[in-house]
């Protein structure tokens, strides 16, 4: 069962930008890409936790801040030569606010518990 | 049905020998594949990298998860195969019995470890998995003391990884010299002092008598009594092929297991690949003779005809920085003849061994670059007679051929080997290249060539300009990212001559593949074009660095670096303990001094960041812009005011040059320095502008570095008064604003324009240099600012917060 709440206003975030989110198990990152789609992937990098939302977004993937591996928006996945993925959560923009599945959330603070 | 293959290591030789068959036939078996390691698959010579720090382990995997699943091979990681039960065939491990047609025995070996007392202390390590690796480098530390057992090619790849991590290495070696079963001792001895210039210690002739300690080492004790202190203890004097489980199943083994020229054992359904094995008398313990066998093994299992023949080894060392060749027999002996060539000055030392005219032996140092040649004549047997007056000078050489870079790889035949790792001829790339592979990464990923250790990279990239002539991109021309085809140099050309103002328009005046660029091009583009349209472009922070982005510098736990600005290194009791007191409000864990004459505040958390700027603000601090493309510091002397040599007040000058050039974005970072005397305490000689004051007046000089290169300046002019010192530099520098390729300093940027044409523009023309000025001071109209007032302001606050905070919501 999806359970959809409200996080904040898109215009928050700057097109080709992120804000994160705080959770019990650590920050989701929330991007926006120059086409206006929203997308909720962890922050932290897998290579050595770089945090993501302070990466440079281009396309529909970001590049991490500490040493560039590159992260696909609709799989989570690291592009190009690197291994590795962040898990990526379901987001729906509404009217200009931006609304995350909770359920999937809680789902996440208990595998990190 | 499949025939069930069951393959026992997951190690370097069954990894290749999958690759073969899944390619040969994906169908004909259902492979199990058990490793004792808890992880599949890895490039193991690579540890070395990892152990220095230039390498991450996940740089390293050879196959992943979907590797495995794609070739659907069960995969039994950190589970150990204990039993083979050939009458039932079936293995036994942890999980159970299962069964296969057909074996595959890889396990590769074990580190041996001198029976000394005290080798089963903690602290001591061997150096094979990746567990170990990770052992070495959580005990290493700056300053703490290891001690490696074993000069050979492991050893000495250990002590270098280590001292790179900051540790003080000692090397013991039992023999007179490093390498021997590699080096002679002329090679060896070489070695050595270079080791010892990096300040690795190396005793010789040392006999290890006892490793002391009593729960954990503290240090190793010689036969003569020396005693070494140690953190830890890397034993690395040997392996020994792992063929208990083999033997204990009745399979023939000498020193290792018993293999056919088809790679089966003495049961016939039973193969083995790998440093297990031995063919022909001999077990090797390098992976281009395990490749060999991996390709006969997969070949052998897919009922096709192969044999392997042995193979002749060479070998090289994978310290950055040392260049080493070894192969084939160079002892001295009987009917051996040798040419030697020596170049003391230049550290190189070349050697080869012949008899009855053919090379047998090689042993080259400090210029390894005829290393493949020279191995491919050995391998050859060719006969030398008529190029032997010239032969130890290399290819280039041989047959009275001009001297020519090029010529060496052009002289290879096509069987020569380039990639010792993976046995690549220079046949296959060329013939890859005629295929379509026409750049490094496409001949990597065809052929495999350069893809292991990587040390024939150079030689990779010749065969490709050989091959392609003109159509070769030389390294110089590359285009900006892979987003488009043109250089920086035509970008910026294109973005003044076709007024391009934004960055949509130069992607598509450009044809920009693709729709919003990536994080090379867009801080390029971002400042060609705010430094040429400083009026009409608007800076886009979406297109900066973070560091840039967030005005600080990103630290590895992701808090950041705060330096405030303090003009020619000048401060105050106000600004000091505004500083202090920011760094008690915002518990700042490191609070230290740095090179550039100033005060960091390192660890600061993100959020904290607007109010500490706010904080320092108001003692009137701004900016340091430690974390920019643009001005750093002026780093001053005390000059007159204080000093009994000052000729003029430097100083005063380098806070007048600070305050003039603050806040403008360049290329790359530029830092300058203003000395009071050609004493030259404040080490303005190796600056991107640095200036020594002198009786009569100001000598400029420009395009210094002391970064990753060293440098020292060029003079660019010398003038009577500060006036005109600061107007030449400010023009300077717009001028290599305005010109120099995103990420080039000055002295790589005068390094292709020249000093001539710098002098001629900034100097010799004053009405350009003139023009020059006006531009840099137009664009500081708006660039020079404090971006820490702008970002402490109430309406940039919120993006340093989180848009929300769901640690409770979502917890209910
Ligand atoms: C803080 C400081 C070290 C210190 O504790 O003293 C420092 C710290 C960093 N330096 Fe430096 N450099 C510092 C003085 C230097 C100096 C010495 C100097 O300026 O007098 C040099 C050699 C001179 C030079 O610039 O060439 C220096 C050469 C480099 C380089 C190599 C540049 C090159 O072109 O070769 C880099 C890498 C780069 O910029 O790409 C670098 C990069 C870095 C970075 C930004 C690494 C990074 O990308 O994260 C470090 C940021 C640490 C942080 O989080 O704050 N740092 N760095 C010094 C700050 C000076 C200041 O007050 O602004
Ligand atoms: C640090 C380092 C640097 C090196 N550098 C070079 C170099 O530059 N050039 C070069 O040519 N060679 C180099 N080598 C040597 C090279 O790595 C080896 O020759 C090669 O890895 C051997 O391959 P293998 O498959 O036979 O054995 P391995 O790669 O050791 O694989 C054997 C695997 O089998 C597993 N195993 C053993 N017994 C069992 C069991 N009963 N059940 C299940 N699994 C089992 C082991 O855990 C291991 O993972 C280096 C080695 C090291 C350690
Ligand atoms: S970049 Fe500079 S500060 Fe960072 S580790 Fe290297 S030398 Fe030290
Ligand atoms: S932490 Fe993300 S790339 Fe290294």
């Amino acid at each position: 069962m999806s359970e959809w709440i409200d996080i904040g206003e898109m215009d928050a975030i700057p097109r080709r930008g992120a804000r994160v989110v705080k959770t019990a198990a650590g920050c989701v990152a929330i991007f926006r890409t120059e086409a206006d789609e929203v997308f909720a992937l962890d922050d932290r990098c897998p290579h050595k936790g770089g945090p993501l939302s302070d990466g440079i977004v281009h396309g529909k993937s970001v590049t991490c801040p500490l040493h560039n591996w590159v992260f696909d928006f609709d799989t989570g996945r690291c592009t190009g030569p690197d291994e590795g993925a962040v898990a990526v959560y379901p987001v729906r923009v509404e009217n200009g606010r931006i609304l995350i599945d909770a359920a999937r959330l809680r789902a996440r603070i208990g595998e990190a518990a | 049905m499949a025939e069930k293959l069951v393959v026992i290591g997951a190690g370097m030789a069954s990894g290749r020998m999958l690759e073969h068959l899944c390619e040969g036939d994906p169908d004909r078996y259902s492979v199990t594949l058990f490793g004792e390691e808890p992880r599949g698959n890895y490039n193991r010579i690579m540890l070395s990298p990892v152990l220095s720090g230039e390498k991450t382990y996940e740089e390293i995997v050879t196959h992943d998860a979907d590797w495995y699943a794609a070739n659907r091979v069960d995969c039994r990681f950190g589970e150990a195969v204990t039993r083979i039960d050939r009458d039932r065939k079936v293995v036994v491990s942890a999980s159970g019995e299962t069964p296969y047609d057909k074996l595959l025995i890889a396990t590769g070996s074990s580190p041996f470890v001198i029976p000394v007392p005290g080798s089963k202390l903690d602290g001591v390590v061997t150096y094979r998995d990746l567990d170990d690796t990770n052992a070495m480098i959580a005990a290493a530390g700056s300053g703490r003391k290891a001690v490696v057992i074993g000069g050979g090619l492991l050893g000495l790849e250990a002590a270098a990884g280590l001292q790179a991590r900051g540790m003080d290495v000692t090397v013991l070696h039992l023999m007179g010299h490093l390498m021997e079963r590699q080096l002679d001792e002329a090679a060896g001895y070489l070695l050595k002092a270079e080791l010892e210039r990096r300040a690795i210690r190396v005793h010789v002739l040392a006999n290890t008598h006892e490793i002391q300690g009593k729960d954990r080492v503290t240090g190793v004790r010689l036969d003569d009594g020396t005693v070494y202190p140690a953190d830890i203890v890397v034993m690395a004097v040997g392996i020994r092929p792992n063929v208990e489980l083999a033997k204990s199943a009745g399979l023939a083994c000498g020193r290792g297991l018993h293999v056919d020229d088809a790679m089966v054992t003495s049961d016939a359904d039973i193969l083995a690949v790998g440093e297990c094995v031995e063919h022909g008398g001999t077990c090797y313990g390098l992976v281009a003779p395990l490749y060999d066998m991996a390709r006969v093994a997969a070949q052998t299992l897919l009922g096709q005809d192969a044999a392997y023949r042995g193979s002749i080894t060479s070998t090289k060392l994978k310290v950055t920085g040392i260049d080493l060749f070894s192969g084939g027999d160079f002892s001295d002996g009987e009917g051996r003849e040798e040419i030697v060539y020596r170049d003391p000055g230049a550290g190189v030392y070349k050697r080869l061994v012949l008899v009855q005219n053919r090379i047998v032996g090689i042993v080259l140092y400090g210029d390894t670059a005829d290393g493949g040649w020279f191995f491919g004549l050995l391998k050859d047997g060719t006969d030398i007679s008529d190029m032997r007056d010239t032969l130890i000078f290399g290819p280039a050489y041989a047959g009275g051929s001009p001297l020519d870079p090029m010529a060496a790889v052009a002289a290879l035949p096509d069987d020569a080997e380039i990639c010792g790792c993976n046995g690549v001829c220079k046949g296959t790339i060329v013939q890859a290249i005629g295929a379509g592979a026409t750049d490094l990464d496409a001949v990597r990923t065809v052929t495999k060539a350069s893809g292991s250790c990587g040390t024939c990279t150079g030689l990779v990239e010749q065969v490709l300009a050989l091959t392609l002539g003109d159509a070769f991109q030389a390294p110089a021309a590359r285009p900006v990212c892979g987003c488009t085809d043109l250089t920086h140099e035509e970008v910026r050309r294109l973005i003044k001559s076709q007024d391009l103002k934004t960055m949509p328009a130069v992607m598509q005046a450009c044809g920009w593949k693709t729709s919003c660029g990536c994080h090379i091009c867009r801080p390029a583009l971002n400042y060609y074009l705010l430094s040429d349209w400083p009026l009409e472009y608007r800076d886009d922070p979406q297109s900066r660095f973070v560091n840039e982005r967030h005005h600080a510098n990103i630290q590895k736990d992701g808090t950041f670096s705060v330096v405030p600005r303090m003009w020619g290194g000048i401060t105050t009791p106000d600004e000091l303990r505004a500083i202090a007191d920011a760094a008690d409000k915002y518990s700042v864990p490191t609070v230290k001094v740095t090179g550039g004459q100033r005060i960091d505040l390192l660890g600061v958390r993100k959020e904290d960041l607007p109010g500490m700027w706010a904080d320092l603000n108001a003692a009137g601090l701004v900016s340091g812009h430690a974390y920019a493309k643009g001005l750093r510091t002026v780093k001053t002397c005390v000059g007159t005011d204080h000093c009994r040599f000052g000729t003029q007040d430097s100083t005063g000058l380098g806070i007048k040059i600070e305050r003039r050039l603050w806040g403008s974005w360049t290329p790359h970072k530029v830092k300058m320095a203003v000395s009071g005397c050609p004493r030259n305490c404040a080490e303005a000689t190796c600056k991107d502008v640095g200036v020594i004051c002198v009786d009569s007046g100001f000598e400029i000089g420009v395009a210094g570095a002391a970064g990753m290169d060293v440098k020292a300046t060029e003079p660019l002019a010398k003038v009577a008064t500060e006036e005109e010192a600061m107007e030449l530099i400010v023009a300077f520098v717009q001028l290599y604003r305005e010109n120099a390729k995103y990420l080039d300093r000055p002295y790589k940027w005068v390094a292709k324009v020249g000093m001539d044409w710098v002098r001629e523009r900034v100097v010799e023309d004053a009405e350009n240099r003139a023009d020059l000025v006006r531009r840099f001071d137009l664009s500081q109209s708006v660039y020079q600012k404090d971006p820490w007032a702008e970002h402490a302001a109430p309406r940039m606050r919120p993006s340093y917060r989180p848009l929300a905070d769901l640690t409770l919501e979502a917890a209910e």
